[in-house]
């Protein structure tokens, strides 16, 4: 068994963090409330400005997280894109484990009976 | 003379910023959580530290992965919080303490830890939100602060036992700093939580409870994981527990337990607050003598 074989879990290395590097770029521009707006008013420049490869660009626009992550964006980064479309930390764990909110909620809870 | 009167580990989920804000405290879902600060307030305003050491990790606000130093010590007058990206700052300024920052940087490099120094900082909610929920009052709070980042986001990280031993290399260096001034150290962030993949939502409270246990009496069994084996048992950002690892580390004397809380959830994370009372040997001898 590699060491990096964790179910369900990726180590977020050299290897993506250089492939991410571009998305997770943009995202820390996110830090910025005029980038935040700039980026609503114009999704598609915004993401051509950054140079997100095709497939960051398809992720960003489903929408869809483990193709962010497949992509090489780091979660911590992520969350800045995903605030900007009014997600949090629970939105982003349902979607990825394919829960509802609420069964996603629920089982978070659960980890503490 | 400098000396530690304790160390506290915190988490600093970005959710409670919001909470705080918002003033949730006696909201049915944060007050178990808000409800176990009340006694390490009580022990703060007691034990009246001068200074907080805060071992903490940066999220993308003052380091980007353009450049990524494994460990960072501030030596600035003062830090500022800064949007990032939700809109939500602490908009009062931390003080800083660049005479005590100098010298842990002088005695950290000169015992082979070789550190980024930062005399421009931004601190972002792994500072400012340990600080908020010990010092509530919406204003700086009353002391001054040597923020320590250590690396968490980008692989390779430094090991446990690393970070141990940079916790006992600062708290070696406070207690030789030659001004009085009473130390508290932190570490943020934890306990065990995933924000990403499909195995996003785990959390173990075995774990937990047990670093909890080991944090008190037993560091050196936290000291002998990897960093793989602390994503696997802890998630991927359970791993900010370097930060716990590396203030328990830094306490050199008798150490005792104040207070613990531990509550499951908050946001997506196990939450834990631990209090630790750090007797120095030399101030026991000199007391008994």
């Amino acid at each position: 068994m590699e060491p990096h074989a964790i179910p369900g879990t990726s180590i977020f290395d050299g290897a993506l963090a250089q492939k991410g590097y571009a998305l997770n770029r943009m995202c820390f521009s996110f830090n910025s409330a005029e980038n935040r707006k700039a980026f609503l008013a114009n999704e598609e420049g915004y993401c051509a400005k950054y140079n997100l490869t095709r497939e960051q660009r398809d992720a960003v626009k489903r929408r869809n997280v483990l193709d962010m992550l497949a992509a090489g964006g780091n979660v911590y980064y992520l969350a800045k894109l995903a605030g900007i479309f009014g997600l949090n930390v629970q939105d982003l764990g349902a979607q990825q484990t394919g829960m509802t909110v609420e069964a996603f909620k629920e089982h978070l809870r659960e980890a503490g009976r | 003379m400098a000396h530690i009167v304790g160390g506290i580990g915190s988490t600093h989920v970005p959710a409670i910023g919001g909470a705080i804000a918002k003033g949730l405290q006696q909201d049915p879902y944060w007050k178990p959580f808000f409800d176990g600060f009340h006694n390490a307030r009580q022990w703060l305003a007691q034990a009246k530290p001068d200074v907080a050491v805060v071992f903490y990790n940066d999220h993308g606000l003052n380091f980007f992965l353009d450049k990524m130093p494994t460990f960072a010590v501030g030596a600035a007058k003062q830090y500022r919080h800064e949007d990032e990206g939700w809109g939500i700052g602490f908009k009062h300024p931390y003080t800083g303490d660049p005479e005590l920052s100098w010298h842990l940087i002088e005695n950290l490099v000169g015992n082979d830890f070789d550190v980024t120094t930062c005399q421009e900082m931004l601190v972002d909610h792994a500072f400012t939100i340990p600080l908020a929920l010990l010092w509530p009052e919406d204003k700086s709070p009353p002391v001054r602060t040597v923020p320590i980042m250590i690396n968490t986001v980008q692989h390779p990280l430094p090991s446990p036992a690393r970070c141990f031993k940079l916790g006992q290399a600062v708290g070696r260096a406070i207690e030789s700093y030659k001004p009085d001034a009473k130390v508290l150290v932190l570490g943020t962030g934890g306990l065990s939580h995933q924000l990403d993949g499909k195995r996003a939502g785990f959390i173990n409270k075995e774990f937990d409870l047990q670093c909890l246990n080991d944090l008190v009496n037993a560091p050196d069994a936290l000291t002998k994981y990897s960093v793989i084996d602390i994503v696997e048992k802890a998630g991927t950002q359970g791993i900010e527990i370097l930060n716990w690892i590396a203030m328990r580390g830094a306490l050199t004397g008798d150490v005792s337990k104040i207070h613990s809380n531990y509550h499951i959830p908050i946001s997506n994370t196990a939450s834990a607050l631990l209090v630790l009372n750090n007797q120095p040997r030399e101030i026991a001898y000199r007391k008994a003598s």
